[in-house]
């Protein structure tokens, strides 16, 4: 008496199968309706971010802003938002000097003198709201995500600190908070966006070198500027989706 | 019609054993996931109502011009009045709330100008900069320069 393996086989094959199309039912019963936000629906929105570089005078007082806004640590210096400078001896691109002094929390102090042949320049940098990013993706208990409108956000009480996304940014816009111990990243001031408000770099930028956009609204400035502006992504070649646009970016800038 | 074997009862212990498995694992599951779990994503629904709760610090410079149009007039015209008030005077949503409560600070005339204006090669060069010593010789930017509208008449 017994049972061969192909008959094995086959009752194993339907009980996994039957099993499986359970527990898919089961995730189906479990689902709600979403909460509805006042005044804002996630679905007529899809964020991004406009950066000219050509008017960056790199005087911190977006660093400052966000750090004020988002109470990020301000010692040890860790950032939602940052700014570089650049200097770029004798167009060799390959080898730029970079620095940027606690972010730029302070300004920068002198350091290049003019007429060296070089070239010179500020790049702020920020979370990219990546529409494909690699962060949520390795993110084993779904603490980050793509919201539904385009921001990569943080969940901090589901967030286990074990700092995979950290490594998985290409550009690293993420830190462990020392107090939490949990990650945090530039969550496009995701309260006051919501809100109607503007992000607090863009606030306060004095230049207009930093600019929020809904990609989703007709007409939001930012359409103009993609069009009239030659804009490039930070490491295309990543292919993230990045959605912070970046005006006047030199083949340096990494 | 699969040919099942006429002694099943190992197989029956093996379902129910399984059938507890299953029944365990749902509860334990129903337990520990969050309700709101995997509504809109891999993630928790409410999470995005807890980013959105932090209270706003910048209060916008709408907010501003709502009770000081008098500045907003001052600073027609001038190259100073796209920049937000806040820019320069800080943070300032708790005085847009209760103007009691919070006084803003009057910004450092001596320090608050060089924030931008001081010379730096990386600035763009269509972006008035100054060399503090050569410009004005240790005089502070507000004998010659309104923060408001810094233009010379």
């Amino acid at each position: 008496m017994g049972i061969d393996r192909r008959e094995f086989l086959t009752h194993t094959g339907k009980y996994l199968l039957l099993t499986s199309a359970a527990a898919l039912a089961w995730d189906f019963l479990k689902v709600g309706t979403p909460e509805a936000a006042p005044n804002y629906t996630l679905q007529d929105h899809w964020w991004g971010f406009a950066i000219d570089i050509e008017k960056c005078i790199g005087c911190g007082n977006c660093v400052r802003a966000c750090k004020t806004e988002n109470d990020v640590p301000l010692e040890p210096y860790y950032f939602r938002t940052w700014v570089e400078r650049y200097h770029v001896p004798n167009g060799n691109i390959e080898h730029p000097e970079v620095d940027s002094p606690n972010g730029g929390y302070g300004g920068f102090p002198a350091r290049y003198e003019p007429g060296d042949g070089s070239k010179n320049f500020f790049v702020p940098k920020l979370c990219n709201h990546c529409a494909h990013s690699p962060c949520t993706q390795v993110c084993p208990v779904g603490a980050t995500f793509d919201s539904p409108d385009g921001v990569v956000l943080v969940d901090k009480t589901y967030c286990l600190g074990c700092r995979y996304c950290v490594q998985a940014c290409p550009y690293g816009c993420r830190f462990i908070d020392p107090r939490t111990m949990t990650v945090d990243k530039c969550s496009l001031c995701y309260h006051r966006i919501t809100k109607g408000l503007t992000t607090a770099c863009c606030e306060t930028c004095p230049t207009g070198a930093r600019m929020l956009g809904d990609l989703k609204n007709p007409k939001d400035p930012i359409h103009a500027f993609l069009r009239t502006h030659k804009v490039q992504v930070l490491k295309p070649q990543m292919a993230t989706g990045a959605k912070a646009y970046y005006n006047g970016l030199d083949g340096s800038v990494r | 019609m699969p040919k099942f074997p006429k002694d099943t009862e190992h197989l029956a212990r093996m379902a129910a054993l399984f059938l507890a498995g299953l029944t365990l694992f749902v509860i334990a599951r129903a337990l520990l996931v969050p309700k709101d779990f995997h509504e809109l994503g891999h993630f928790r629904t409410g999470a995005l109502a807890d980013n959105m709760a932090r209270p706003v610090a910048f209060a916008g410079r709408e907010a501003c011009a709502a009770c000081h149009p008098d500045v907003v007039d001052e600073r027609q015209g001038s190259r100073h009045a796209v920049i937000a008030c806040e820019a320069c005077h800080g943070a300032l949503a708790k005085h847009a709330e209760d103007p009691g409560s919070l006084k803003p600070a009057r910004p450092d005339p001596r320090t608050l100008c060089l924030v931008c204006h001081r010379e730096d090669v990386a600035s763009p060069k269509t972006f008035k900069q100054v060399n503090p010593q050569t410009h004005m010789g240790g005089q502070a930017c507000i004998s010659c320069h309104k923060p408001h509208h810094p233009e010379m008449t």
